[in-house]
């Protein structure tokens, strides 16, 4: 233990650059295995589905480039909808679902009407398939006759927003609880009225705790967004589907799908960062 | 007499957890300037009494004075009573997601209508005070267990409260560091605030305080100044409570 400390010109000691040199040849191997690993699992999948019986007419009818590259324009023009959809459900969402979490938080008599309008909400709408919600929403509040000529991804907007607040306000309700009650408690006792300590402490901790759940149920909008297409707006969804119809192959269909993975590419990187960069931020300390 | 009017004035207060009877009848009262310090067992209402006067527990009985003004009356504004008195806590309770400074500019900003700037320049002075000046912007888990509580001190006096409740505020730090957040409870009586605090350290208490009260299963067994309570307890629970703590 009490060696003298040999130290180089680095002013390191010996020990600790024999440990640094072990430590870069580990990592310098780990990479090559992860990559020879990758690399043949890859081959290994490329020639069995190469070499099962109807892999040609799969090729053809699924993976058919000059089908895809017609319809790019279309479906990319589609997908700008289903973007635009996706941006003002996203405020929706965010908006209802907080409403809800907060009803029910609230204590007391006298919110009990609104608590359990908020409780059968949610029960009913985590319950209900989205298509179902979107059938009703966009065919059944349009016939009542009452509401001017809207668009249906009006109505497919607003059906998202019913069937993701839901859930969201559901997970926003779970971070809220997790606050610890001191904190309620320390910021009543400075003085600030429920409703300030609601949106100063409890929410932005509370939502803090659940950043990846959030984000998880963002990617899964971002996907559900594709079935407003039942209401017959022209999304990217809609436009595969009349290109396949039109040609009988079903490369528009991936080429739909591709895209959509690579707008919720972005958001699944940001979600890492940002839980990366709030744990590292807050929790310097091990305490949560 | 109207100059005598203490900052708070408690009268015959009753609380009750159920079938456990917490507090059975305390009568009290801290004036301008005074340092009283509630010293007692573990469970025998120190922590709930305080909380009763911030308006965090409900009461079951009894009143209330703060200046003269009955906070106990349902008819008052909660939030307007808590925001004239400052309160830490054992535990810190520092809000983690906001910076050293918003923590403590938060009240000023939100209860008290100051403007942001004004916050800050008060925080900034307090924080320069007890040495903190260059963490503002450092977030609460960063600092050590001391630094926290002086930073939770700090957050409750920034306001300028008429009455400051200190709950234990050293018994969950390291004993190296209960100096440094002693030295700052000390300084603030030097500095005229009107204090009503727990604690299990018998010598601060006598060194500091102007007044002791001793609490014993909710009773409140004896009372007053240091040098009788700790010299010469009338009550044998007194006596009992203060030879165990000085064994330690
Ligand atoms: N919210 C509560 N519900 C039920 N009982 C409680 C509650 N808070 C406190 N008590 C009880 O009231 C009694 C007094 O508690 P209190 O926290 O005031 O004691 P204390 O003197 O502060 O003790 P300590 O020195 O350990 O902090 C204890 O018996 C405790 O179990
Ligand atoms: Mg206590």
């Amino acid at each position: 233990m009490n060696s003298a400390p040999v130290t180089t010109e680095s002013g390191l000691s010996g020990v600790e650059l024999g440990r640094r040199a072990f430590r870069k040849k580990q990592s310098g191997r780990s990479v090559l295995i992860s990559l020879a690993s990758t690399v043949m699992l890859a081959a290994i999948v490329w020639l069995t589905v190469v070499n099962t019986p109807g892999w040609a007419l799969v090729q053809q009818a699924f993976f058919d480039p000059k089908t895809g590259a017609n319809f790019f324009p279309s479906i990319l023009l589609g997908l700008w909808l289903n973007v635009r959809i996706l941006f003002f459900a996203v405020i929706g969402v965010a908006i209802f679902a907080t409403l809800i979490a907060v009803i029910r938080t609230l204590r007391g008599p006298v919110f009990y009407p609104l608590r359990l309008i908020a409780t059968v909400y949610t029960d009913l709408f985590r319950g209900m398939p989205l298509i179902i919600v979107l059938y009703l929403v966009g065919f059944g509040i349009p016939a009542l006759g009452v509401t001017p000529r809207l668009p249906p991804e009006v109505w497919g907007t607003l059906a998202l927003i019913l069937t993701y607040s839901a859930y969201v306000s559901e997970v926003l309700r779970a971070g809220m609880e997790a606050v610890h009650p001191s904190q309620r408690l320390a910021a009543r006792s400075l003085g600030l009225t429920h409703a300030q300590t609601l949106r100063l402490i409890v929410l932005p901790q509370g939502i803090r705790k659940v950043v990846p759940a959030l984000m998880n149920d963002f990617v899964s909008m971002q996907k559900d967004v594709g079935l407003v297409s039942v209401l017959g707006s022209i999304d990217a969804v809609r436009a595969a589907q009349i290109a396949v119809a039109d040609t009988y192959n079903f490369t528009p269909y991936i080429v739909a799908g591709l895209l959509f993975v690579v707008i919720s590419l972005p958001f699944i990187r940001l979600t890492d960062w940002l839980a990366g960069r709030a744990q590292l931020r807050e929790q310097i300390g091990g305490k949560v | 007499m109207t100059s005598a009017e203490p900052v708070l004035r408690i009268t015959n207060l009753h609380k009750r957890f159920g079938d456990v009877h917490v507090l059975q009848g305390i009568d009290l009262e801290v004036f301008q300037h005074q340092v009283v310090v509630v010293i007692g067992a573990s469970g025998s209402g120190k922590s709930t009494l305080l909380k009763s006067v911030n308006l965090l527990e409900q009461i079951d009985d009894g009143q209330i004075f703060l200046k003269g003004e009955d906070i106990s009356d349902p008819r008052i504004a909660v939030d307007k009573a808590r925001a004239r008195i400052g309160v830490v806590f054992q535990q810190f309770n520092l809000f983690p997601h906001l910076t050293v400074l918003d923590n403590v500019a938060l009240a000023n900003r939100r209860v008290h209508g100051l403007s942001r700037d004004e916050a800050e320049t008060i925080a900034r002075h307090w924080l320069d005070r007890i040495g903190l000046g260059h963490k503002l912007r450092d977030y609460p888990d960063r600092l050590s267990g001391g630094q926290q509580q002086r930073v939770a001190i700090v957050r409750a006096i920034a306001s300028d409260p008429e009455l400051l409740l200190l709950d234990e505020i050293t018994s969950s730090l390291d004993p190296l560091l209960v100096g440094e957040v002693l030295d700052l409870v000390s300084e603030l009586k030097a500095g005229g605030s009107t204090i009503l605090m727990t604690t299990h350290e018998m010598q601060f208490a006598r060194n500091v305080g102007d007044h002791v009260i001793f609490l014993k299963d909710g009773f409140l067994l004896e009372q007053g100044t240091p040098q009788q309570v700790f010299d010469e307890p009338q009550h044998p629970a007194t006596r009992e409570y203060l030879s165990r703590v000085k064994t330690h």
